[in-house]
């Protein structure tokens, strides 16, 4: 009898099954973009410091409380400092990542497009790439005398590398099927690199200046380590030199506010151009 | 103008791709090349065209273009080669701008190779946002924009379903019948090479030279009438083929 009972459950269980709709197995890998988390996680994460150290959980000497560093912003403002410093960093960060960015796409091309380039520049990217260029520092300061010089050519060559890098990449990943099909229909040489290559490789180059922005910001801090009266790393060393750790965390948000709109306005370039892109 | 292959032969390094190629291309005459994979034919179209050059052999042509062709050798390929970030507009006008034409002298030309191509509803869209079948109508929109002598097409409609196929044929078969244009059809689809071509081609396996040259006399908006004349084309042209293909697929095997 109980055997009968379960035979018959496994029945139904059986014919239950057999009308399961299929499960869904396609997602996760969508790049979506959900507006609202971003700003979300830094309140949670802010707040959480905050209580922290109102509660004494977070010792002030270690960390300084949220509403300090806020303090020292606002004191920033309002003795007008921030414009200086801002507009001295910012002169440096577009002057040395355009240029930098400008030299590295150029380099990048030619070495795309010409055998002899590729192999007499390639080896030497590859050489002098990965030295740090905070390390070159001292040898700057020589080149380049101890005011914006130095400064400007240390971001310079730290965003020209990677820019070259992912330039000559971007080139190499073109579409052969394309370039081919531009020769087929005679176009000119000058017209296939800037009606094919270009727009081609825009993509790589595009997330290139991703990185290179990013490093610039990174080494404009070092840049400044040395006879910076203004700026942004000159207020933060000063600021970190002092143990005045409020205005450090201060001038770091700073840093950070400016890579999130340079990442901004790289998205909003990337959204223009490459809105040809499935 | 008539185009004459010369006795091309071609090796890639080691491997011998083509030999012995005899070959005319006639004006006004649709020439199809079947034969098995990786027999030589793409690469036997980009020496038609100049893309590439033959270890050994020529190709030569015979006679002026007409005066009015801007890239007398026009290939259609088969993955299309539009330029995702131009529209369908843009596309076209690539070929366009080297030549030296006015403004409204291109606007005029695309508005006329769009109507023909049933596109005009299209001019502003992105490669992405159409269809195969769209995509290829828009490849040969451009190839028709630059009035080519002769075209070259790499198996045009192989990329497509086989609905979208028929129609781009009745497409082609159409446009033959108006304007009568040249041109050299790699296919590896025996019906498309009866009901498109006046001669077909069939290539034995690598290396690849010529097994024989079948002729259809039927003109090509009458085929549709003669349904079993070209279906015993195509059984001959399969029997031709077979051991090839046979041969061919053994041989990826064993090497
Ligand atoms: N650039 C190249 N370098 C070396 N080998 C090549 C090159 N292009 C083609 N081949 C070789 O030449 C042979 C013929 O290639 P091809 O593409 O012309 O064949 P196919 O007849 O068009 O084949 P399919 O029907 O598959 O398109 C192949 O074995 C291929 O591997
Ligand atoms: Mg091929």
């Amino acid at each position: 009898m109980a055997e009968k009972k379960a035979k018959a459950k496994d029945q139904v269980v059986a014919k239950e099954a057999e009308i399961k709709t299929v499960p869904f197995r396609g997602g996760g890998f969508k790049i979506r973009s959900i507006r609202t988390i971003a700003p979300f996680v830094f309140i949670v994460i802010i707040a959480f410091w905050e209580f922290g150290s109102q509660t004494g959980l977070i010792s002030n000497l270690v960390l300084p409380a949220p509403s300090e560093a806020f303090g020292a912003l606002r004191e920033l403002v309002e003795s007008g400092m921030l414009v200086v410093h801002l507009s001295a960093s910012l002169k440096r960060l577009i002057i040395g990542w355009s240029c930098g960015s400008v030299l590295g796409i150029i380099v990048g091309l030619l070495i795309g497009l010409f055998p002899l380039a590729r192999a007499g520049m390639s080896p030497l990217v590859s050489a002098i790439f990965p030295i740090p260029k905070i390390a070159l520092l001292p040898l700057f300061v020589i080149w380049f005398g101890i005011g914006e010089g130095s400064k400007v050519a240390t971001i310079l060559f730290g965003t020209f590398f990677p820019t070259v890098i992912t330039t000559y990449g971007g080139v190499d990943n073109v579409d052969r099927g394309l370039i081919r099909m531009g020769q087929s229909f005679g176009l000119s040489w000058f017209s296939i690199v800037r009606k094919i290559i270009l727009p081609g490789a825009l993509p790589a180059i595009l997330s290139g200046c991703r990185i290179s922005a990013s490093i610039a910001i990174i080494l404009l801090v070092a840049a400044e380590m040395i006879g910076a009266e203004f700026g942004i790393g000159a207020y933060i060393l000063l600021a970190g030199s002092l143990f005045a750790t409020d205005q450090l965390v201060a001038g770091v948000a700073i840093l950070s506010t400016m890579g999130l709109i340079f990442a901004w306005l790289i998205g909003r370039a990337e959204k223009y151009f490459l809105n040809w892109r499935t | 103008m008539d185009l004459h292959l010369k006795n091309i032969s071609h090796n890639y390094g080691e491997v011998d791709v083509l030999k012995n190629i005899d070959l005319e291309i006639n004006h006004r005459e649709i020439v199809c090349v079947v034969g098995p994979s990786g027999c030589g034919k793409s690469t036997l179209l980009r020496f038609i065209g100049g893309l590439e050059q033959p270890a050994r052999g020529k190709v030569v042509q015979i006679g002026a273009a007409p005066e009015d062709s801007l890239n007398p050798l026009t290939y259609i390929f088969q993955d299309f080669a539009l330029l995702p970030w131009r529209t369908v507009i843009g596309n076209i006008s690539l070929a366009l701008e080297d030549h030296g034409l006015s403004a409204l002298e291109r606007k005029s030309i695309i508005e006329n190779v769009l109507a023909r191509t049933k596109l005009s509803d299209f001019r502003n869209a992105l490669p992405r946002q159409l269809s195969g079948g769209m995509k290829q109508r828009v490849a040969i929109a451009r190839a028709l924009s630059v009035k080519p002598a002769v075209m070259l097409m790499d198996e045009p409609l192989s990329a497509l379903d086989s609905q979208t196929r028929e129609l781009l044929m009745d497409d082609l078969v159409d446009l033959w019948s108006r304007e009568g244009f040249t041109a050299c059809y790699v296919t590896h689809n025996l019906n498309e090479a009866v009901q498109l071509g006046h001669k077909i081609v069939v290539l034995s396996r690598r290396p690849g030279c010529i097994r024989e040259i079948v002729d259809i006399d039927i003109p090509l908006d009458q085929r549709k009438n003669y349904i079993n004349e070209l279906d015993q084309k195509q059984m001959q042209l399969w029997a031709l083929m077979r051991d090839e293909a046979l041969a061919a697929d053994q041989e990826l095997i064993n090497g």
